[in-house]
């Protein structure tokens, strides 16, 4: 058996060893990976997602535990130090000693710190590393504790620097991107694409200074400044070096293989080094006199070097290597192309330019007219795949290319149906996927859907920036089988919850069971089609979440929001957020009493953090003997009604709108829905309860109120529209009633009425057909069906402290009376918060 | 790192040394789990009714070592029966404790008896 060792467990090292095992021939090699990181490979490519959740592992490109059962030799924490090529041995820094036939070196970069006085004082980072974003996380903690308004800099404003810039603007410091070229992002943009790119830049507050080159950075011990020229001086209290990367060669050196004049190691198109016996990949390796810092050429060679060591002589490295990139912060779009940069004697350039929106878009065409070969998107880079696809694939262009990016109103900007693509176009360039791959593994009956094309096929799993295609392509292709893409509710029934809706009403089924096996697909059901039956039961049969409450999803399981640690939050009704003196006092007693974290919700009520299981019933024990009753909090089903305070009191109001909110409240509490509903009320336009951000909103008028549909706050924001002008009280519940049974009836699971509206064919128009000219008859039957429900409501805490079958879910232990005993608390001003999560 | 994950390890039938008498059958919902404590371990315990079979595995989701598993709804997926985790929906086996819709670490699974209408659960000590 031979014995291939790997250096280096980066992402091109943990490639390299992902496409071997795959491969025939595999099993006849030993594979040893050694990796100087104390952990196993991660996704560096979105290394800052670790700012999010400061969560390691879901980074990791693979556990520990792949390794072992695909046969490889995983050795973290070990950095190897010197190779012996004539005797085919290396050395570790733990004085380890192994034979090898072949070397893989995989080293990767490290960021380049250019030599300025003072770098290595504290509070001054590179971006690389876990490590390194721990470190800064930790400083920046600091600082902020002495100084709230605490400032950061980073050095260099490339693609790296630019995302380091937004981490530091996360991490609560205030951020400043210190660039030396008089352009932003020097390899990628253009000086006009550059400026627009700025002005984006500084509207989201980031602070951009360019053409500077720093002399030193200031400070004692730690760092308080940088300064650039004799009377130019930026205060900053920490610095992330972005600044480019150096080649980790250091192996090559000692041991006598090529290297390049700036570093890196010489590698052929075959990625062997001038030692044949050894192979270099990923950021180490240079290639055509380049080292690439994209991952997507790294896995490329991975490929290529694992198909030479078994054999397939055939296998190279292409000529050219597609530089294209899109810059991944949230907010800001930029991607550059082909050919970013073109000389006027190679071909035209097309620019569309508008500033006060932040857009800049480049194309540039061959002189012909007839091939794009590069272009820069800023503000908007909707278009990027499809552009980029085009380049790649020197696809035929309109006879006015200018259509290709000018926006969509004026006619231009559809251009383009995936599936128009040759069967060669590259679509996931990390996993060199084809859109032939992607049609075949459809076609061929192997995928199903878009979870099967991405794990049969891998495409989607790298920079993620493909994503969109993979599912237009998979939509498309599915359809063109003449496979309906259904919206069914999972894999256990071929049904979707409209369906389902009319089944249960028509044969008038009691329990899952029932509906799971007449109609499902012989399977046991799961988490995503059982909280649709039991909504469904609920909007159908009134039933509470008490009747069946192993299929209720986690929170209304237990009839309370289930938090970070497994506690409950409970939350008592509020109707229109009118409350007396003595059940706010109660409130705060009964919290005092169980210790619980409070804080006035933004739906304007009082929730009560921290109830253990056991505390549950006991608190609402309490709670319901002081006249409260569940404000199902937890529930897809009407939350607040929002209120101003309206004639009642305000001098500007013009009807009573808390009266009206606690009406509707009361009217529409505990009903079940497709997704949760909001309404609001206010007693003049200026609006002071954010009626049009809901669900239903209501605005008091001369003559009555105007109603508003289909609003939502959320991810994606949405102003309700204007239904219907100075109505009276009763019109409006006749109208809400229709409205919310025909959303019930009609909308998909968790689609709130906002998409529900926004998606309906005939929109709005459609909407008041049915609801106010009752066009499809069915006015009457939306109205009693509601009826039906407001009449049935029934507060399910009271039902369930006073059944004691009900209430024995309520313990943590069935074999005993103790509570959760991994709860950890910690102090948090002058209450108490769930320790945090690591 | 995962100190509480270290407690629990997975018990093979042939392997129980103890059967632990936790409760009885009526204590645990149909087609759905509670939780037993013994010794200073929480053992997540499922009734899947229409399999006509039990389960048990660690209380603790691996993701965030937090004590919610017996709160999951359980189900199959793709015909393994699996439960959910009610805190972000990771789904492991509970033939043998595999994260299927993730790379989570396996979680530990236990042995469930049933003898005159009682739960037990196996050991191996
Ligand atoms: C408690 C509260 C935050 C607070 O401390 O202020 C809150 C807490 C949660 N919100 Fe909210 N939202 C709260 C007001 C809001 C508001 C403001 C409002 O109601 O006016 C909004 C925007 C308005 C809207 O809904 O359109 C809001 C938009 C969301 C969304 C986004 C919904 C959307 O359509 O995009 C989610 C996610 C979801 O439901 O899928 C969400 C989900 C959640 C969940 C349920 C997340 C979860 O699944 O655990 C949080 C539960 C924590 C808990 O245990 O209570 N929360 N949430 C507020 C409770 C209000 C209440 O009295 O019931
Ligand atoms: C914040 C950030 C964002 C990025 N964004 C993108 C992007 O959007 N798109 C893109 O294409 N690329 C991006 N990159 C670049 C991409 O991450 C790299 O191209 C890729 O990681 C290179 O892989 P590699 O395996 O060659 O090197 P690395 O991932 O650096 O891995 C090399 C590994 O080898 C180890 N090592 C070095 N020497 C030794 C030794 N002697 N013994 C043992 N182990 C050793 C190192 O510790 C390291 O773990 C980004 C990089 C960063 C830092
Ligand atoms: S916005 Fe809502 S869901 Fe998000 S953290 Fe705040 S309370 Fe939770
Ligand atoms: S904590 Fe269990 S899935 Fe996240």
């Amino acid at each position: 058996m031979k014995t291939i060792i790997v250096v280096g467990n980066g992402m091109v090292g943990y490639k390299f060893c992902e496409k071997f095992v795959t491969k025939e021939g595999s099993e006849k090699f030993k594979v040893i990976v050694f990796g100087e990181e104390p952990r196993p490979a991660y996704d560096r490519v979105h290394l800052s997602e670790f700012f999010e959740n400061q969560d390691a592992k879901a980074l990791e490109m693979a556990p520990a535990k792949w390794y072992a059962e695909n046969n490889i030799d995983l050795i973290v924490d070990e950095r190897v130090t010197d190779i012996h090529k004539a005797s085919k041995k290396i050395t570790t820094a733990k004085d380890r000693e192994l034979s090898y036939d072949y070397l893989v070196l995989a080293t990767g970069s490290s960021a380049f710190v250019p030599p300025i006085k003072g770098v290595e004082k504290e509070g001054v980072f590179v971006y690389r590393t876990i490590e390194d974003l721990e470190g800064m996380l930790a400083y920046a903690a600091k600082l902020k504790q002495t100084n709230p308004n605490a400032k950061a800099a980073v050095l260099g404003g490339g693609l790296l620097g630019l995302e380091a810039g937004k981490a530091v603007m996360d991490m609560g410091l205030e951020p400043h991107i210190v660039e030396f070229a008089p352009k932003l992002m020097p390899r990628q943009l253009d000086s006009r694409s550059s400026q627009v790119l700025q002005l984006k830049l500084e509207s989201i507050g980031l602070n951009i200074h360019l053409s500077k080159a720093t002399n030193q950075i200031l400070g004692d011990k730690a760092i308080t400044g940088m300064e650039f020229g004799e009377d130019d001086v930026l205060d900053v209290e920490m610095l992330i070096i972005s600044a480019g990367i150096r080649p980790r060669d250091e192996l090559a050196k000692t041991s006598g293989l090529e290297m390049g004049v700036r570093g890196g190691i010489v590698v052929d198109n075959k990625m062997q080094t001038s030692d044949p016996n050894i192979y270099a990949i990923g950021e180490i390796a240079l290639y055509n006199q380049m080292i690439y810092g994209l991952v997507a050429p790294g896995y490329d060679m991975a490929g290529v070097a694992v198909d030479q060591i078994l054999g397939e002589n055939k296998s190279v490295m292409a000529e050219e290597i597609d530089m294209s990139t899109k810059l991944k912060l949230i907010g800001v779009d930029v991607a550059s192309f082909g050919e970013p940069f073109m000389p006027a004697a190679k071909g035209h350039s097309i620019i569309f330019e508008n500033k006060t929106q932040h857009l800049y878009k480049r194309i540039n065409v061959s002189l012909d007219g007839k091939k794009l070969l590069g272009g820069i998107l800023v503000g908007d880079a909707t278009d990027y795949s499809m552009l980029h696809q085009i380049y790649l694939n020197g696809m035929a262009i309109p006879e006015d290319p200018a259509q290709l990016i000018l926006p969509a109103t004026e006619g231009g900007g559809s251009f383009g149906d995936v599936m128009d693509l040759p069967d060669e176009a590259q679509i996931c360039s990390c996993e060199n996927v084809t859109k032939g791959q992607i049609c075949g593994t459809i076609e061929s009956g192997e995928s199903k859907d878009l979870a099967d094309v991405v794990s049969c096929t891998k495409a989607g799993t790298g920079c993620g920036g493909c994503k969109p295609m993979v599912k237009d392509l998979t939509e498309a292709t599915l359809k063109s089988l003449g496979i309906e893409v259904k919206d069914t509710v999972c894999e256990h029934f071929d049904l979707n919850r409209q369906d389902l809706y009319k089944i249960i009403q028509v044969k008038g089924y009691k329990t899952f069971d029932e509906v799971l096996d007449n109609h499902g697909n012989g399977g046991h059901g799961c988490e995503l089609c059982k909280p649709v039956v039991a909504s469904l039961m609920a909007s159908i049969n009134a039933d509470t979440a008490n009747k069946e409450y192993a299929i209720q999803d986690s929170n209304d399981r237990f009839l309370a929001n289930i938090q970070r640690n497994g506690t409950y939050s409970v939350v008592p009704r509020v109707p229109g957020g009118e409350i007396t003196p003595d059940k706010l006092i109660a409130l705060g007693e009964i919290a005092k009493k169980y210790d619980l974290y409070t804080k006035v919700t933004g739906g304007v009520r009082i929730d009560l953090f921290g109830a253990t299981l056991n505390q549950l019933p006991l608190i609402w024990k309490d709670l319901i003997g002081h006249g409260f009753e569940s404000g199902h909090a937890y529930g897809k089903s009407l939350r607040t009604v929002k209120t101003c305070v309206g004639s009642t009191w305000c001098r500007y109001g013009m009807d009573e709108s808390v009266s009206f909110g606690i009406e509707l409240e009361n009217r529409y509490r505990g009903i079940r829905a497709p997704h949760k509903i909001k309404g609001g009320v206010s007693g003049c336009i200026r609006e002071c309860a954010e009626a049009r951000g809901k669900d239903f909103g209501l605005i008091a008028v001369e003559g009555g109120w105007n109603l508003y549909l289909g609003g939502n706050g959320g991810a994606t924001p949405r102003h309700a529209e204007l239904f219907a002008e100075q109505i009276d009280n009763k019109t409006v519940i006749k109208y809400i009633d229709r409205y919310l049974m025909l959303y019930m009836r009609t909308a998909k699971p968790l689609q709130r009425t906002a998409a529900w509206q926004e998606r309906l064919e005939g929109g709005l128009d459609y909407l008041k057909e049915v609801i106010i000219e009752d066009k499809l008859g069915i006015a009457e039957d939306l109205e009693n069906e509601m009826q039906t429900l407001v009449n049935k409501f029934e507060c399910e805490w009271t039902q369930a402290i006073n059944d004691p079958e009900m209430m024995k879910r309520f313990n943590h232990f069935v074999n005993s009376e103790e509570e959760d005993d991994n709860l950890v608390f910690v102090p948090l001003r002058e209450q108490k918060m769930p320790e945090k999560w690591v | 790192m995962n100190i509480l994950s270290d407690k629990y390890t997975t018990v093979k039938p042939e392997d129980v040394t103890i059967w632990f008498k936790a409760a009885p059958v009526t204590a645990f919902p149909k087609d759905g789990g509670a939780c037993v404590k013994y010794k200073d371990l929480q053992i997540a315990v499922f009734n899947f009714k229409r399999l006509n079979t039990w389960y048990a595995c660690q209380n603790l989701s691996p993701e965030k070592q937090e004590m919610v598993l017996s709160r999951g709804m359980i189900g199959d997926h793709k015909g393994i029966p699996m439960v959910a985790c009610p805190l972000h929906k990771k789904i492991f086996s509970l033939e043998n404790g595999e994260n299927l819709n993730g790379d989570l670490e396996a979680i530990a699974t236990y042995p469930v008896k049933i003898e005159n209408d009682f739960v037990y659960v196996g050991f191996s000590e």
